[in-house]
């Protein structure tokens, strides 16, 4: 039977919904206990039950993977975890990689079930479905954002102490700063309607095609992260992995390639029309209407006919 | 300064990618490209060189013989040499074994900077840069979108699930590049005729310290669930009044 270790990632003193939902999974696999790694994180553990390891130490304040890797590579080796799990994140790939090498350790990733022997992951942006397994004594999986529900956790955790003792080049990188919302921007978790834009906009400006189009639809605009980070939308508008996730009723893509961090933001909307140039586009897999076609060309023409019929 | 840059070649988009029933890996047997994502990262790589006035970018890949053919894409762009490491016995690697062979072919280069792109292209584990630096003993910043480099230490912004992080971190180091980072350029016809000339070089698994055995395997391949109808069409001209009527249709509008 699996011995298994969760990584319990925490932000703002909450550990986040899919590590509990992944701790959840490991509770109906048999003995598990989580691990908590940061700074004056002790009260982190209440509420969550069953065995918790807290790893605190001033210098895993910073959410950075390298001196997580080294308390999780040590609570393996002094506890015989033969078990370690993750839900997605930017932290969590990192510190299962790291780990992975350090343990060598096979790494299954994108996993949306897993029974303890075998796990399940989509490949080729969910083209194909592939049973894995692990060769190695440990084993490593992350499960894909979103993937499992939620389940029962709670209770008195009993809390046990790691000593913590990090390698050289762990603690080498800083964070200067964390965390940083940019700019406050319009909400879309509520909307009916999203007309979401990607970088085949082609120029910031032209958001103002998708805005439009939203405008007639009474709906909101939603973005990419590729044009968020490239400043021509705000992050609070971002759908995805380290955005939003929407279910609308309608969800607009414009020139967006569908890529999986986005599904998983958007993939609960009723219905999905995609408008892409690439036929190829990972997009139209699971969109209900998909145009090949150009955007500059449909959208305006769209957003005209919407208007006439809502007038 | 030293840049090497990790990129790896995948089948290419317009091709198709799929499983091997028979291997349960990716068929490998069509043409193969340099993955999209990892331009970024070569580009981001000759632009330091070129703000440095002074350097070398080499690129550094693992897999089959013939993906030096798409190595010379980004010696096209502008990087100075590539190593690919190739060998029967690295033949379906897994992230661990793939981590290994990089690890050793980077140990051997000693840049002062290696970068990677946000994910494959057909893997997406999105992570394989955490298993190198680990081998290399070397600190990573993932996801970067904004990157400066100088007096012997790299600056770093990127997203999280939280918001944006800005990290800094001593050289050598390893950083992986989001795809927001820049616009990589074509290659030029000139590029691309004196591609052929640049240094290549290839590596065993013994140039590399050794295979490292796979920590995964694949049980099974199974179609994905169906989907209910969907619908596409390519736009002749009438693409607006089609979305319209589904919309119409769906009650939407
Ligand atoms: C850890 C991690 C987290 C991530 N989180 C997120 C996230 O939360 N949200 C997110 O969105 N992404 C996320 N990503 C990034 C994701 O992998 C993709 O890089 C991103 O979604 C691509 O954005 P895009 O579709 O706008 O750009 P591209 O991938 O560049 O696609 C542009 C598309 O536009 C099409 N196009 C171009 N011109 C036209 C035209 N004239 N008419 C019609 N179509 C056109 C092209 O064919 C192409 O398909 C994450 C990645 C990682 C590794
Ligand atoms: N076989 C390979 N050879 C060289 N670099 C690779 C290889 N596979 C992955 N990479 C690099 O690792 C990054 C992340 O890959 P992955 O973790 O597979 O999504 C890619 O963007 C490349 O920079």
């Amino acid at each position: 039977m699996a011995k298994t270790l969760v990584f319990l990632e925490h932000h703002e003193g909450e550990v986040q919904k899919g590590s509990l939902a992944v701790l959840a999974k490991a509770v109906q696999l048999g003995e598990h206990a989580g691990v908590i790694a940061g700074s004056g994180v002790r009260a982190v553990a209440d509420g969550i039950g069953g065995t918790i390891w807290v790893a605190d130490d001033e210098r895993l304040a910073a959410p950075l993977p390298q001196p997580r890797v080294d308390v999780l590579a040590k609570l393996v080796r002094d506890e015989g975890y033969d078990t370690v799990l993750f839900a997605q994140s930017v932290l969590a790939a990192d510190v299962a990689a790291g780990l992975a090498a350090r343990l060598d350790a096979g790494l299954n990733w994108g996993l949306v079930d897993f029974d303890g022997e075998r796990g399940r992951a989509p490949a080729l942006q969910d083209t194909v479905v592939v049973d894995v397994a692990w060769t190695s004594p440990v084993r490593i999986g992350v499960f894909r954002a979103g993937s499992l529900d939620v389940g029962e956790v709670g209770g008195a955790a009993d809390v046990r102490e790691v000593t913590v003792e990090l390698e050289d080049f762990s603690t080498v990188a800083e964070m200067v700063e964390q965390a940083h919302a940019e700019q406050q921007g319009p909400s879309i978790e509520d909307a009916d309607v999203i007309v979401a834009g990607g970088r085949g906009l082609g120029e910031p400006e032209k958001f103002a095609l998708a805005e439009e189009l939203a405008r007639a639809l009474g709906g909101a605009v939603a973005a990419t992260r590729a044009v968020v980070d490239a400043g021509w939308y705000p992050y609070s508008a971002q759908v995805g992995q380290t955005g939003k996730t929407v279910s609308p009723k309608l969800y607009v893509a414009l020139g967006i390639s569908g890529a999986i961090q986005h599904k998983v933001g958007m993939q609960g909307s009723n219905v999905i029309v995609a408008i892409n140039k690439d036929p190829n586009a990972p997009i139209f897999e699971y969109s209900d209407l998909g145009v090949v076609g150009d955007l500059h060309e449909i959208v305006p023409k769209l957003t005209e006919l919407v208007r006439a019929r809502r007038s | 300064m030293k840049v090497a840059v990790c990129v790896k070649a995948v089948p290419d988009a317009a091709g198709g990618r799929r499983l091997d029933p028979a291997t349960k890996r990716l068929d490998r047997s069509g043409e193969l490209a340099i993955s999209d994502f990892d331009t970024y990262a070569v580009e981001e790589a000759l632009k330091l060189r070129e703000a440095a006035g002074e350097g070398e970018v080499v690129v550094v890949s693992m897999g089959p013989d013939r993906a030096m053919d798409a190595l010379r894409k980004a010696l096209a762009m502008g990087a100075d040499r590539a190593v690919l490491v190739t060998d029967s016995a690295l033949e379906g690697a897994d992230a661990l074994g793939t981590a290994r062979a990089l690890a050793g072919a980077l140990e051997k280069e000693g840049a002062d900077l290696v970068l990677f792109g946000q994910q494959s292209a057909d893997g997406l584990g999105a992570c394989l840069w955490a298993a190198v630096a680990d081998r290399l003993r070397l600190p990573v910043v993932s996801q970067v979108s904004e990157l400066t480099v100088g007096d012997g230490s790299l600056t770093g912004k990127r997203q999280t699930e939280f918001g944006y992080d800005t990290i800094r971190a001593p050289l050598p180091a390893v950083v992986a590049v989001s795809d927001a980072i820049n616009t990589p350029r074509y290659p030029s016809l000139k590029g691309i005729m004196g591609a052929k000339k640049k240094p290549q070089e290839t590596l065993t698994a013994d140039d590399v310290g050794g295979a490292a055995e796979s920590g995964t395997s694949v049980v099974e391949l199974s179609p994905p669930p169906p989907r209910g109808e969907a619908r596409k069409l390519e736009d002749d001209g009438s693409a607006a009044e089609a979305i319209v009527e589904f919309l119409v249709e769906k009650r939407l509008v």
